[in-house]
């Protein structure tokens, strides 16, 4: 559908494209960190957002982890969260409705343990009112099988895109994980099949140790770091990805405020996805929006598309 | 259900023994809408270190748009927060969670045991608020000594209700556990019994109710990152297999809904 983007012409112009998606600016919240955004409707002004993404969705609903699932570490946390949803039928029942009547791109994070099962998502989402995009996510750590298998290796990671690709006429933007050798090697590799944007970077696999009582911080032992200690990672990551790939890159990792995602934007991406900073403050992707509009309004920048990749490097 | 991400001023710094603080906030919006049982999320520092808010159960509000908190230090946030200053400003979000569903026509049983006395003198200030009549009510506070709970007699003492005292040490009342004293209480029939606490203080007064037959609504603890349902990470197994979200489904539950391992 067509999203109404009010412009003002006074104000600098922060739309960016996603492939054949428009975004009023290049702010989106990341996936498992913003709910289904409406647990944030009265804390922030969720019209503001250039996307949201939504918890991610697998076939069937998925329980999650036991306890405890998060742990705080050094300028971040840990989590082993075990993608707990409810599923994509209840999903569109449930949850879609309420995301159409936003007037913002709702794109939807998918998960499964198989090619199948993420075709088979993608099928059930196709068509429905307001879904504006899929995110594949190939990279969470904290399930047993799947997710991050599809993740490490470039030949699984093309064929779910190729297989997602096939099955819908909206933008497929593909979520990396940070944790391989070579993160170029796997954005190549979707590309090639078919992707039109690519997200980096999920969370870094960790661990936290609980002195006291001996035992692992986690009951999964390992999981997802997350927060302003991997930005440098990730930003490290999108500068190398954005240098080889020609599709949309989308800066994820410790992005709190607009200078943050500026950085990131230097760096190759044309837009961000604010994590773990919702937790903190639940207006930080609207204060990130409203910065890089004060930004793009103090450098006197025509569009916000001007920065994107503008990092000097002599 | 109004929620805020306010900036609060700390109007006032209770410091007790055993590093326990009492803070009362300049926090008008959370205050005046805030329920007995609910929390609030607290940002310790401003930098990026300690990264997340942390939970706090609403001890008190007042109708100038004040709210208390009542806490321990026991890490690295609680640290830093024992350490502000009056005047100085801190970001409160909240008010957060279902909290006590007050039932105003049963006699009420308040038991508080440790920090967990905190969301319970906002409850029984309500309960009394409420209730033209609450001489067949009761307040059982539990602590591992005197030093702990004496400087929350009276806040108590003031609202005219019942009120027994359990130390593990037996420097103040009962010698031993606030369960003994429930246990061997007789209570006015039709009660229903309001709890918070160490999660075994809860799971034994959760096993007596039963055994009694008598509602008990319970407020448990969770690390959580949002406070607002969109980590999962404050799960809790519930009694039907499922996890329930501390934040969101909580704090407050009837006890009979949780799986208690204890």
């Amino acid at each position: 559908m067509d999203y109404v983007i009010p412009r003002d012409e006074n104000l600098p112009d922060l739309r960016v494209n996603i492939g054949s998606l428009e975004i009023a600016n290049p702010v989106m919240t990341a996936s498992g960190t913003f709910g289904y955004a409406r647990e944030f409707e009265n804390l922030m002004n969720l019209h503001r957002l250039g996307a949201v993404i939504v918890k991610g969705i697998s076939l069937y609903p998925r329980a999650g982890n036991p306890p405890p699932r998060i742990v705080e570490t050094a300028c971040g946390m840990l989590n082993a969260i075990g993608l707990q949803n409810v599923g994509v039928d209840r999903f569109i029942t449930e949850k879609m409705p309420y995301l159409h009547g936003l007037n913002v791109p709702v794109i939807v994070n998918i998960l499964g343990d198989s090619l199948a099962e993420y075709e088979e998502i993608t099928v059930r989402l196709a068509g429905v009112p307001g879904v504006s995009g899929i995110e594949v996510n190939i990279s969470c750590p904290n399930v047993k099988k799947g997710g991050v298998a599809f993740g490490t290796d470039p030949i699984m990671a093309a064929a779910v895109t190729g297989a997602v690709k096939k099955k819908t006429d909206v933008p497929v933007m593909v979520k990396l994980s940070p944790n391989v050798s070579d993160i170029t090697v796997i954005a190549r590799a979707v590309e090639d099949a078919g992707a039109d944007a690519i997200s980096l970077i999920n969370t870094l696999i960790g661990m936290a140790i609980d002195l006291p009582t001996r035992r692992p911080a986690l009951a999964n032992i390992i999981g997802g770091l997350s927060g302003p200690a991997i930005k440098p990672v990730a930003l490290r990551m999108v500068y190398q990805v954005a240098r080889v790939v020609s599709v949309p890159v989308i800066g994820i990792g410790g992005i709190e405020s607009a200078e943050d995602a500026l950085e990131f934007m230097l760096a190759g991406a044309t837009a961000v996805q604010i994590g773990t900073a919702n937790f903190i403050n639940p207006r930080a992707s609207e204060e990130v929006v409203e910065g890089i509009e004060a930004y793009a309004k103090a450098e006197k920048l025509l569009s916000i598309r001007s920065i994107i990749g503008g990092l000097r490097l002599e | 259900m109004s929620q805020y991400q306010e900036i609060a001023t700390v109007a006032r710094i209770e410091k007790f023994a055993n590093k326990n603080f009492r803070l009362t906030l300049d926090c008008p919006q959370i205050a005046a809408s805030a329920k007995p049982g609910q929390f609030v999320m607290i940002r310790t520092g401003i930098g990026k270190d300690p990264l997340l808010r942390r939970p706090f159960s609403v001890h008190q509000t007042s109708s100038g748009g004040r709210l208390q908190i009542y806490f321990k230090v026991v890490g690295r946030g609680t640290e830093i927060l024992a350490q502000v200053k009056t005047d100085q400003e801190i970001s409160v979000l909240g008010p957060l969670g279902r909290g006590f569903r007050l039932n105003v026509n049963a006699p009420a049983i308040l038991i508080g045991g440790g920090l967990g006395i905190a969301p319970m003198l906002f409850l029984a200030k309500e309960n009394c608020r409420l209730k033209r009549n609450c001489a067949n009510d009761l307040v059982l506070l539990g602590a591992r000594e005197k030093n702990e709970v004496e400087h929350l007699l009276d806040d108590f003492k003031r609202l005219g209700l019942r009120l027994l005292i359990a130390t593990d040490d037996g420097s103040l009342g009962h010698h031993g556990l606030v369960t003994e004293i429930l246990q061997s209480t007789i209570l006015p029939p039709g009660c229903t019994v309001y709890t918070c606490g160490p999660e075994a203080m809860m799971a034994g007064v959760s096993r007596i109710c039963q055994a009694q037959d008598i509602p008990c609504q319970v407020s448990v603890e969770s690390v959580m990152a949002c406070g607002m349902g969109a980590c999962l990470g404050c799960s809790r197994p519930a009694k039907d297999g499922s996890y329930t979200h501390v934040c969101l489904n909580g704090p407050v539950y009837d006890a009979e809904d949780l799986l208690w391992t204890m």
